[in-house]
């Protein structure tokens, strides 16, 4: 990495691959969801709106919504730490980045949540581990909560399959 | 479980449904229901799309509507004395949703014990001998009491 290149210019590109992932994804947008980043971490946020209500009577947000959620959390995450490695090997912006393949999102090839606790009315944050990432196939954790980190509502283990890239690599 | 009780609590569940936001949202429906079993379906929507490249439906919806029919399922038991809960699901995705076509899910529930049922589910897009996802899950699950049953 260029080590004079000036600050600007590395968070415009990676806030531009960041957003160029996320933000044409119609359904992490009905969701309300979108990813707060600090440096290469990413926090997924959810935000509480009433059509992701799945019970009414607590209220409660609908387990699908949640696993959509973390199902999302996973994807980017996974996505987003290939960019991010292929960007900080050589600096490229992010029409070159997704022209070689890097925002293709993964397959998912299952996804098992574990609902912990309800989630309630309230914003959801998520985070991902990729626990392992090999060139076709990915294993990964994410934990969700809600106004304490330490009290998750909900966490997922999914396999996917990675897109090839372009470039070979 | 008679015709009756059976019938009752369809359209208990269908009112529950219909006051469900995120059901409602997406487009859910009852299509069938019998005993221990439930079939719903969502249609084509371009607002839940995952992939903009193909329009192909994000897997996160095709669970939510398995987990929904999962969990109606629970509730269609015999023995089923609460509204019920999603502990945990596993969701296999098998191949992509066809662009524009239903998503159609039927669930069943396998096994009850007094405290969890054992649910499976498959969603396809109109072939269920193709599913384009299979889930099983564990759902909270309360046995009605004999006592009550022979009341």
């Amino acid at each position: 990495m260029n080590k004079t290149e000036a600050l600007q210019v590395i968070k415009k590109r990676r806030d531009g691959a960041l957003a160029a992932l996320v933000d044409s994804v119609p359904y992490i947008k009905f969701l309300g969801i979108s990813f707060d980043r600090r440096g290469d971490e990413l926090t997924a946020l959810m935000q509480f709106s009433d059509k992701l209500i799945g019970n009414p009577a607590l209220p409660a947000i609908h387990g699908g919504a949640t696993a959509s959620f973390l199902e999302t959390a996973a994807l980017i995450e996974l996505a987003w730490q290939r960019a991010w490695n292929a960007m900080e090997e050589s600096p490229q912006d992010a029409e070159t980045v997704a022209a070689a393949g890097y925002l293709r999102l993964p397959k998912t090839i299952d996804f098992t949540v574990d609902y912990l606790r309800p989630g309630l009315a309230r914003d959801c944050y998520a985070r991902a581990t990729v626990n392992r990432s090999g060139r076709r196939y990915a294993s990964v954790h994410v934990e969700a909560w809600q106004d304490n980190r330490a009290k998750l509502f909900a966490q997922a283990t999914g396999h996917f399959l990675m897109p090839q890239l372009e470039t070979g690599a | 479980m008679t015709e009756e009780e059976l019938r009752q609590r369809v359209a208990i569940a269908k009112q529950f449904m219909a006051a469900l936001p995120f059901c409602q949202a997406v487009d859910m429906q009852i299509d069938q229901a019998g005993v221990s079993e439930a079939t719903m379906s969502m249609p084509y929507n371009p607002m839940i799309v995952g992939d903009p490249e193909t329009g192909v439906v994000h897997g996160g919806a095709v669970s939510a509507l398995m987990d929904t029919c999962c969990g109606f399922a629970v509730n269609l038991h015999p023995d089923c004395a609460k509204p019920t809960a999603t502990i945990d699901l596993r969701i296999d995705y098998m191949r992509p949703a066809k662009p524009g076509e239903r998503i159609i899910a039927k669930a069943e529930v396998y096994k009850a014990t007094r405290t969890v049922a054992f649910v499976r589910a498959i969603a396809h897009d109109g072939d269920a001998e193709h599913p384009v996802a299979t889930a099983t899950g564990a759902f909270v699950f309360s046995k009605i009491k004999s006592a009550e049953v022979a009341s």
